[in-house]
């Protein structure tokens, strides 16, 4: 439970500090590293809640697909790679305003609401258990009966983005 | 664990992202603070998932998934419309795309 606990803070840590520099670092090429960081370190606070494939998934879309094609973007656009002065617009103080008001009022709904409210202990409970219960398989199950329509519709989606992002981009 | 820890973290990075989206004048970076947006809420939802039992442990992290596919959707056309303004006007300063301002 300690182990966790201090894991959890070093993931938190790593995510907050990697995100608040991906939104005011001034180098582009940089921002999208930082986004490795972000997603990397949320992939493992993913494991901490026993969705391990959750956390395969997205090492794998986000860190490996995801990251690349922001990368793709950043060359296409000819972004200065050095330190670029134009990233910003004037209204960061409105918006760190907005975000820190946010971030007050959802601290406060959260805390007032569930409190000390603890995760169920999982220490007790065998591996066998627990993949039989939440694992990759009980995943694969669900996907493919319960959620099968909304599965098929994410996949019309994905088709369309893909012709709509090729339709888009192409020189005609 | 508390859920809080996680809520909470989940709430910083909305909020991180939120300013993100206002505060930058780059596309590319406006799409990355999307995608931090995004993912907070899948933590949102696989701690929720987690904390009421088995069942919707499962729930919780399939809606995930289908969150990862959907932001990997995101992601292709927004860089296509994107590349599309830099085609157009040689820049992706989302201040100059302003033609339907009155």
């Amino acid at each position: 439970m300690v182990a966790q606990n201090i894991a959890f803070g070093i993931l938190a840590a790593a995510s907050v500090v990697a995100a608040l520099r991906l939104v005011t670092t001034k180098n582009v090429v940089h921002a999208a590293l930082y986004l490795v960081v972000v997603l990397s370190s949320v992939g493992a606070i993913y494991v901490l809640l026993f969705a391990e494939f959750v956390a395969v998934v997205q090492l794998l879309v986000y860190v490996g697909a995801v990251v690349v094609l922001f990368l793709f973007g950043i060359m296409l656009t000819r972004a200065q790679l050095g330190q670029d002065k134009d990233v910003d617009n004037d209204q960061r103080g409105i918006a760190a305003v907005t975000a820190l008001f946010l971030v007050g009022v959802l601290t406060y709904g959260l805390w007032d609401y569930f409190g000390d409210d603890k995760l169920p202990e999982m220490e007790g409970v065998s591996q066998a258990a627990l993949t039989a219960e939440r694992g990759t398989r009980a995943v694969g199950d669900s996907i493919f009966s319960t959620y099968l329509v909304p599965f098929e519709a994410i996949g019309i989606l994905l088709t369309a983005a893909l012709v709509g992002a090729i339709v888009l981009a192409r020189r005609d | 664990m508390l859920i809080n820890q996680f809520l909470l973290l989940g709430a910083a990075l909305f909020c991180i992202g939120v300013y993100g989206v206002l505060a930058r004048r780059n596309g590319v970076l406006v799409l990355m603070s999307i995608e931090l947006i995004l993912n907070a809420v899948n933590i949102n939802l696989i701690a929720f998932g987690h904390l009421w039992g088995a069942d919707s442990a499962i729930s919780g992290q399939v809606f995930a998934l289908f969150t990862i596919a959907v932001a990997a959707a995101e992601v292709g056309v927004g860089l296509a419309i994107i590349l599309l303004i830099y085609r157009n006007r040689t820049s992706v300063d989302l201040d100059e795309v302003d033609m339907m301002k009155g």
